[in-house]
C-alpha cells in the first residue's frame, strides 16, 4: 500500500486518487484478523459455522456468541469486530420487526440484506463516522427458498452458496467450492462446516476456539433459526477432529 | 422580505389586520378511538383437569347479529406450552396476535434454553390489556389464558378489556360466564377438584357446554376448536369440532320471532 501516509486515509468517504476509500479497506483488514465464519446454502435450508477465538481462558464457555438470530426465520454469523456486530443485529431486529408491524408478514431474507447493506453503506459516506468492521453472513428461509448473503464493510452484498470472511476465507472458500451446493443435505452441511472451521483454523496462531454451528432448515428445524443440537454439534466436532488428525498425520509421513 | 409563504399576496396587516393562522395550526380533527367492536367473536370456556388445561372457541366471527365468518380461529397457540383464547373485536385480536408473535421472537433473541410460560404471557397481556384501558381506547377483548406454572401445574387466567383480571380452575368469558361456568363448575368448582378430573370427563363437559352456548347463544355456531394442553408440554388442537346430538324440536313451538303468523 504505497498510498499510506498521502493524507487519502485519514477522513471516511474521501477517495484517494486512484479511485480507493481507504477506511473501508482498513476496516477489511479488521475483519481478517478475526476468527472465520461461513454459511452454506443447502437443498432446504441455510449452516452457519463460526472459530469463536477463545482469548482468555477465564472467559465464561459459550459467551459472547458470533452467531445470532434476527427474525424467527433468519440468522447471521460474523467475523470482525463483535460490537460492530451486534449493532448492525439490533438494526437487523428493529427492520424485521417494523416489517411485521407494517405489512403482517415476516420480512423476506433478500430485503433484509438489502436494507441491512444500506445500513452499512451509509457508514462510509460521512466523515463522522467510521465504517463498520465486520463481514456479516445473513441467511435465511422464506416463502421463496432458502437465501444466504455476504455483507461488506463497503455496504456491497452479495449471494452466495458458500461464504466465508475472516482470516481463514482462503482455505474455507476452497473447501466449499468441493461441496455439492446446493443439493447438500443440511445435516451432511452441519457436518461439512465443522470440517472446514477445522481445516480454516490456524493452530500455530491461536490455540483455543470454540465451535458455533446454526441451522434454518424447513425439514430440520421447521423453518427456525436455530443452533444445532448438542448431539449433533458434537459428532460434526468428532469427525472434524479426526479428519483434521489425519490430515495433519498425512502431512508428517510426508515430510518424512 | 417575508419569508412565510402564507403571508405572500395578503393584504397589509395594518390595513386589514392580522392574518387569521389558526386554519394552519389546527391537528387533523379530532382523535377517535374504537367505541364499539365490529367483528366479534363470542365465548371462549376452559377447564383445568388432572392433567393439563382445556379450552374451547367457536369458530364465528359475527357482524352484529349477522354471522359474517364461518372460520374464525380463536384460540391462538403462543409458544409450544400455552394457548391464548380471544372474544371479542377481531381486529384488535389480530393486533394482539402481533403483539404476541413480537414477544415470542423477542424472547427467542437470547438462544438459551428459556422460554415464556403461561403466568409471563398472561402478566404481559394483563398490562397491555390496563393500559389501553387507560388510555380510554381499549382492546376490546375478554382473554383466556392456559398454560403450565414454573413449578409445573396448570394455568389459567382471565384479562378483559377493562384490565380487570382473576385466575380460578374453571373459566368463560361472555355468555359463557353465565351459561358454561356454572355447568364446568359442577366438576372443577375448587382448584383441588381439578385433580379428580380426567382428560375425558373434562372433554365431556367442554363439548356439553359448547352445545349449551349453541342453543342459547345466538352469535354463537356449531363449529368450535378444542385445545388441550397437558402438562407433559403437549398442545392439541382439536379443529372443527361438531355439536353432537342436537334436539331443535323445541323449536316448532316457539311463537314470536319469525314469519309464523300464529
Amino acid at each position: 500500500m504505497t498510498s499510506i501516509g498521502t493524507g487519502y486515509d485519514l477522513s471516511n468517504s474521501v477517495f484517494s486518487p486512484d479511485g480507493r476509500n481507504f477506511q473501508v479497506e482498513y476496516a477489511s483488514k479488521a475483519v481478517e484478523a478475526d476468527g472465520t465464519a461461513i454459511g452454506i446454502r443447502c437443498a432446504d435450508g441455510v449452516v452457519f459455522a463460526v472459530e469463536k477465538i477463545v482469548s482468555s481462558k477465564l472467559l465464561v464457555p459459550g459467551a459472547n456468541k458470533k452467531i445470532q438470530t434476527i427474525d424467527r426465520h433468519v440468522g447471521v454469523a460474523y467475523s470482525g469486530l463483535t460490537p460492530d456486530g451486534r449493532h448492525l443485529v439490533d438494526r437487523g431486529r428493529s427492520e424485521s420487526y417494523s416489517w411485521r408491524g407494517t405489512y403482517k408478514v415476516p420480512i423476506s431474507v433478500p430485503t433484509l440484506a438489502d436494507r441491512l447493506s444500506g445500513y452499512v453503506q451509509a457508514y462510509t459516506c460521512y466523515s463522522s463516522v467510521r465504517p463498520f468492521g465486520v463481514s456479516v453472513i445473513v441467511g435465511g428461509v422464506d416463502d421463496s427458498g432458502p437465501h444466504l448473503y455476504t455483507i461488506e464493510p463497503s455496504g456491497a452484498f452479495w449471494g452466495y452458496m458458500g461464504a466465508a470472511t475472516g482470516k481463514g476465507r482462503q482455505a474455507a472458500k476452497s473447501e466449499l467450492e468441493k461441496l455439492d451446493l446446493p443439493n447438500i443435505s443440511a445435516r451432511d452441511a452441519v457436518k461439512a462446516a465443522a470440517k472446514i472451521i477445522y481445516v480454516a483454523h490456524d493452530d500455530s496462531k491461536d490455540k483455543d476456539f470454540e465451535l458455533e454451528i446454526s441451522w434454518v432448515s424447513t425439514s430440520e428445524t421447521g423453518g427456525l433459526h436455530q443452533f444445532v443440537p448438542k448431539e449433533l454439534l458434537e459428532e460434526a466436532e468428532r469427525l472434524a477432529k479426526a479428519d483434521d488428525d489425519d490430515e495433519d498425520d498425512d502431512d508428517e509421513m510426508d515430510e518424512d | 422580505m417575508d419569508h412565510m409563504p402564507e403571508n405572500w399576496g395578503r393584504p397589509r396587516n395594518d390595513v386589514y389586520g392580522e392574518y387569521q393562522s389558526a386554519i394552519h395550526n389546527a391537528g387533523q380533527g379530532p382523535q377517535s378511538r374504537t367505541q364499539t367492536p365490529s367483528i366479534t367473536g363470542t365465548s371462549v370456556i376452559a377447564m383445568k383437569f388432572d392433567n393439563g388445561v382445556m379450552l374451547a372457541a367457536d369458530n364465528l366471527g359475527s357482524y352484529g347479529s349477522l354471522a359474517r365468518f364461518t372460520d374464525q380461529e380463536r384460540l391462538i397457540k403462543v409458544g409450544n406450552e400455552t394457548v391464548v383464547g380471544i372474544s371479542g373485536d377481531a381486529s384488535d385480536q389480530q393486533y394482539i396476535e402481533l403483539l404476541l408473535e413480537r414477544l415470542l421472537i423477542e424472547d427467542n433473541y437470547p438462544q438459551d434454553g428459556h422460554h415464556l410460560r403461561a403466568p409471563h404471557i398472561y402478566e404481559y397481556l394483563s398490562r397491555v390489556m390496563y393500559n389501553r384501558r387507560s388510555k380510554i381506547d381499549p382492546l376490546w377483548n375478554a382473554i383466556l389464558v392456559a398454560g403450565k406454572n414454573d413449578d409445573g401445574s396448570p394455568f389459567l387466567g382471565y384479562v378483559d378489556l377493562l384490565g380487570v383480571t382473576y385466575s380460578s380452575p374453571s373459566i368463560a368469558t361472555g355468555y359463557g360466564a353465565y351459561l358454561a361456568i356454572p355447568l364446568m363448575r359442577k366438576i372443577v368448582s375448587e382448584e383441588a377438584d381439578a385433580k379428580n378430573v380426567s382428560e375425558e370427563q373434562a372433554r365431556k363437559v367442554i363439548d356439553e357446554c359448547m352445545k349449551v352456548l349453541f342453543y342459547r347463544d345466538a352469535r354463537s355456531l356449531d363449529k368450535y376448536t378444542v385445545a388441550t394442553v397437558t402438562l407433559d408440554g403437549e398442545v392439541k388442537m382439536d379443529k372443527n369440532v361438531r355439536c353432537q346430538n342436537m334436539n331443535w324440536r323445541f323449536a316448532e313451538g316457539i311463537r314470536g320471532y319469525g314469519t309464523q303468523k300464529q
